[in-house]
């Protein structure tokens, strides 16, 4: 067994508005330097095949998955993470506080990719409807809400008149 | 304080948002890969690549000159530095001897762990792992427990003499006089449960720091199970418990299975000892499939069920065979925990199990979400379905008529378990409503003839909750355990904040936030001014032994254990309220933030001036009272349970019954064999709700594991023993697409055992594994073949479709 000979690469690249550099091996993944090197914690990782999008991102606008994408290859492009969705002031956005008012999140591990897919998909220009929303979501596994709040969510985002959780109508009543 | 304990306070039994959400939103959560650790190495396990073989000799030379290496464990060390973990089955299997790294020179499933290496990156780590070189020569091996159970099996553990863990009789009432005297009995040769887990989103991490200079080891990293965990690694380490750290923060799911951490983190701790320097495995999603945990997979033979012509079941008798894989994890318990529910939802008065847990060179079974009882639910459910539909009953008239009713609470099972509550009636009627049923059923007569064909099914479970683990002596008389506790912790910050930690680990339940109502109720604040603890520490000191999330119970144990934490912290502070302002304890209420006297609403004390007399002014008070308020409540709950019955296997095994009856419509595709599920509907009954959202959203969680079990998921091996779905393109998780939207409704029957009439939940039973298995018989009809299988895929719904079980499935009368 040779001895792995990594070139080392500098790369400079703008993660959620901020240029970020290092230096990275030929071979290291972006999900693992933005997590690993600069403490990104919406990209996680929940798969090793790139079918769960948990890691999932914006690339110069475009959705990726962080996991299928060498960090080499993004110097001098833009990233976005869930950790760049909410208000300066720190305040939920819309489609955040979606995600909090119908409870579509509950450990939270596919919360960020759901997050980045979802607002692609808002801003897509796509007609939302409940199919459209699934569709739309089937790259991103979540295996505690079972999606029917993780949809709702979504299309309340979009304005849908939609079901509230279990017992909210009551509080609005009250 | 009856008055705030009860569920019509202003916060409890109300849907709150979760005070977790915020940080998850923001990506401000820390999961376990996401702590930053100083120095850190990583650990990368050098697994087999065959389901048994012996290990000829382990070579990780080349590993010494990369860069990057820090040093690996090898089976030898761990042979000499640790003990076999503690196994909890009887004589002869109690020889087993399981150990972090492959024990006993052999590998006996693939994927088991023989070397941990350990580099200073991931990618030094896995570069290293890839040098090391073992030798193994490959024995016979075998995968499927019909086979294992052979006299010439291969030994799974040879110093056992066979691969039979755990052999029992369970035998309530009188079977053999039922089937003899009933007018009907239905006879099916074997039915099978098949392997999937919940697989939960985030694998396991484990990070950990041995302090040389207090020989502690600190863990980092979700734990369903702390004390136990601690326990565990504690004998096998012949480490002081109290020097074993355990941190869970925020956590991306367990369902049970990741109650097997344990193993990999002892190698993780050896490690860090030995190279002085924090180490973290990240497990990867194919180690995960490998051993992260299967739920139990269970083969019935010789079913027997016994109907009166009226349509009145008595009771049935079966063979059980429960694969456990390679290792006794958490097993043999399955062989009791599922008696919990020995009579499913039915009145039944006998039942007769010849129960045996398999060794077999697989992965290890770990609980998973409806552990053990699911298995025993859906082949009662099944049976039922298929007694229903050969001998001309209405399936719902038939399961009406056979439910536990709702005037017989509580209802004594055949085991003497309780059933604490519930209307099951009710509860199929309303989720027949959520269906449309008689739409459905239209639906149905017209897709006939169209290559399409309907199908409505309904799936009746229950969701037992809160363990005696007293139950484990019916495994084994000499197991220390019984009853069950939860711990908890309320305290005053020297400003007069309230601070709360629970025993409980939450993984997505929402546990800070239903603290956070009870405690708000309690003390007169709203939810948003409590400070809950994120996670767990067992050196908080809120847990107990079994303290955890794991079989349905926070509801009962941790909010039990929370409120009379409260309780105690409330006493304190009407004590010192009472003695600055003049009054008795009595008379002091707790309302906005402040301590007053009833009645009186100016002579009030702010908690800011409680704490800070307690914390800094001591003198100020009585010394009586000053030597007894140190405004830290920390309290167990206790679950009235007793020992059980050791020689008829009878007692109350579990505290709460929460119900889910599900119905769904589907739709097969006479070409394809796919099915597509139409409608879902799912009725819940969980006693008295803390927070109706939540409880909703565990429900939907449920559901779509069952569906996706059902329909897509299996951890099928082949026959050289490897595991085909390895990873999340063989293993289909169901994604949004393939799902219909969800249906929900609930009934509300409070459990009288509890403090506020909860009753643990989110397990859910395994209701869409029985809901779907009776929709796809009633869609193929009675030409076709019976339902066998948990596991339904388009091939074996073609198979159905086509007819070919009638000689295993036979109507004696
Ligand atoms: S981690 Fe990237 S898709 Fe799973
Ligand atoms: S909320 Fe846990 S994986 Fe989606």
């Amino acid at each position: 067994m040779t001895q792995p000979q990594d070139e080392m690469l500098p790369i400079s690249v703008t993660v959620d508005g901020r240029l970020e550099t290092g230096q990275v091996s030929s071979r290291t993944l972006l999900v693992h330097w933005l997590r690993d090197d600069l403490d990104k914690r919406g990209p996680k990782i929940g798969c090793d095949t790139g079918n769960c999008g948990a890691c999932t991102i914006r690339w110069d606008g475009l959705l990726v998955k962080s996991c299928m994408v060498l960090a080499a290859q993004a110097d001098d492009t833009r990233v976005e993470t869930a950790a760049s969705l909410a208000h300066d002031d720190g305040s939920l956005n819309d489609l955040q506080a979606c995600f909090k008012e119908h409870h579509g999140l509950q450990c939270g591990y596919c919360t960020s990719g759901m997050l980045m897919t979802a607002t692609d998909l808002l801003e897509s220009g796509e007609e939302i409807t409940e199919h459209s929303v699934r569709r739309g979501l089937k790259g991103n596994i979540c295996r505690c809400t079972g999606y029917e709040n993780i949809v709702r969510a979504v299309r309340a985002a979009a304005g849908h008149d939609v079901e509230k959780p279990h017992g909210a109508a009551e509080e609005v009543a009250s | 304080m009856t008055m705030q304990d009860t569920a019509t306070s202003t916060w409890t039994g109300k849907t709150v948002p979760r005070k977790e959400d915020d940080r998850l939103l923001k990506a401000q959560g820390e999961f376990g890969d996401d702590t930053p650790i100083a120095h850190l190495g990583h650990v990368v396990f050098v697994r087999s690549p065959y389901a048994h073989a012996r290990i000829l000799d382990i070579d990780v030379s080349a590993a010494e000159s990369l860069p990057g290496y820090l040093g690996c464990l090898l089976p030898d060390e761990v042979d000499v530095l640790t003990d076999g973990f503690m196994e909890l089955q009887p004589a002869p299997a109690d020889a087993e001897v399981d150990k972090c790294l492959a024990a006993g020179g052999k590998v006996r499933f693939v994927g088991e762990p023989v070397v941990a290496v350990a580099g200073t990156s991931r990618q030094a780590a896995r570069d290293v792992a890839a040098t090391v070189v073992v030798d193994y020569e490959p024995l016979p091996h075998v995968v499927d427990a019909r086979r294992a159970v052979e006299p010439e099996a291969p030994q799974v553990h040879d110093e056992i003499g066979s691969n039979v863990a755990w052999d029992g009789v369970y035998d309530w009432g009188d079977i053999d006089a039922a089937l003899k005297s009933a007018d009907h009995v239905i006879e099916v040769d074997e039915l099978h449960f098949h392997r999937f887990s919940s697989t939960p989103l985030e694998c396991s991490v484990v990070t950990v720091s041995y302090d040389a200079g207090i020989d502690t080891f600190n863990l980092i990293g979700g734990c369903a199970m702390p004390q136990i965990t601690t326990l565990m690694m504690a004998a096998a380490m012949r480490h002081p418990a109290e020097k074993i750290r355990i941190v869970s923060k925020d956590f991306g799911g367990s369902f049970g299975v990741k109650i097997g951490m344990y193993v990999p983190a002892t190698a993780v701790a050896l490690l860090s000892r030995k190279l002085g320097r924090p180490m973290r495995w990240t497990e990867t999603r194919t180690e995960h499939h490998w051993m992260g945990g299967h739920g139990n997979e269970r083969w019935f033979h010789n079913v027997k069920m016994a109907v009166t012509s009226e349509g009145r079941v008595l009771g049935l008798s079966y063979d059980a065979l429960d694969d456990v894989g390679a290792y006794t994890r958490y097993e043999p318990l399955g062989a009791v925990i599922w008696t919990q529910v020995a009579n499913a939802c039915y009145q039944l008065q006998h039942l007769k199990v010849h129960y045996r847990s398999i060794y077999t060179n697989k992965g290890p079974v770990h609980p998973n979400r409806g552990y053990s009882r699911l298995q025993h639910m859906w082949l009662v459910e099944r049976m039922m379905d298929i007694a229903a539909h050969r001998l001309g009953f209405d399936p719902v008239q038939f399961r009406l008529q056979n439910y536990v009713q709702p005037e017989q609470y509580p209802y004594e099972t055949v085991n003497g378990c309780v059933y604490d509550s519930g209307n099951l009636p009710l509860s199929l009627e309303k989720a027949l409503d959520l269906i449309e049923y008689d739409d459905a059923r239209r639906l149905q007569r017209e897709s006939a003839g169209t290559g399409k064909r309907i199908g409505i099914g309904i799936g009746s479970t229950l969701d037992s909750g809160t363990n005696n683990f007293g139950q484990a002596r019916l495994i084994n008389q000499f197991l220390p355990f019984s009853g069950n506790t939860e711990g908890g912790l309320v305290r005053m910050g020297v400003d007069g904040s309230v601070y709360t930690v629970t025993g409980g680990v939450a993984f997505g339940q929402g546990h800070e936030t239903t603290v956070a109502q009870v405690v708000a109720d309690m003390l007169g604040l709203t939810p948003d001014e409590i400070i809950t603890h994120r996670g767990s520490d067992s050196a908080l000191s809120a847990q107990t032994g079994f303290s955890g999330s794991y079989a349905s119970q926070f509801a009962v144990t941790g909010i039990g254990a929370i409120l009379n934490a409260t309780r105690k912290l409330v006493r304190e502070i009407q004590l010192v309220a009472a003695s600055i302002l003049g009054a008795t304890p009595e008379e002091i209420v707790l309302e906005g933030g402040h301590a007053l006297v009833l009645g009186d609403p100016e002579r009030a004390l702010p908690f800011a001036a409680v704490a800070g007399i307690v914390h800094f002014s001591p003198a100020d008070l009585p010394a009586e009272v000053a030597d007894e308020v140190g405004l830290v409540g920390r309290a167990v709950y206790r679950a009235p349970f007793e020992i059980p019955d050791l020689e008829r296997k009878r007692g109350n095994l579990t505290l709460t019954y929460a119900s889910q009856i599900h119905a769904c419509v589907l739709e097969i595709d006479e070409e394809t064999g796919e099915v597509k599920i139409l409608r879902y509907g799912m009725v819940d009954d969980c006693g008295t709700p803390i927070n109706p959202m939540i409880i909703q959203g565990q429900v939907h969680g449920a559901t779509v594991h069952g569906i996706s079990a059902a329909l897509f998921e299996h951890f099928a091996y082949d026959d050289d023993g490897q595991l085909l779905a390895a990873n999340f393109y063989d293993y289909h998780a169901a994604t949004a697409l393939d799902l219909p939207s969800l249906r929900y409704d609930s009934v509300v029957s409070p459990s009288p055992f509890t403090p506020i009439g909860a009753k643990g939940m989110g397990e859910g039973g395994g209701a869409p594994l029985h809901a779907i298995a009776a929709a796809i018989q009633d869609a193929v009809g009675g030409d076709g073949g019976v339902v066998l299988e948990s596991f339904n895929p388009p091939e074996r719904i073609l198979g159905l479709l086509n007819g070919g079980t009638e000689s295993t499935v036979r109507v004696l009368r």
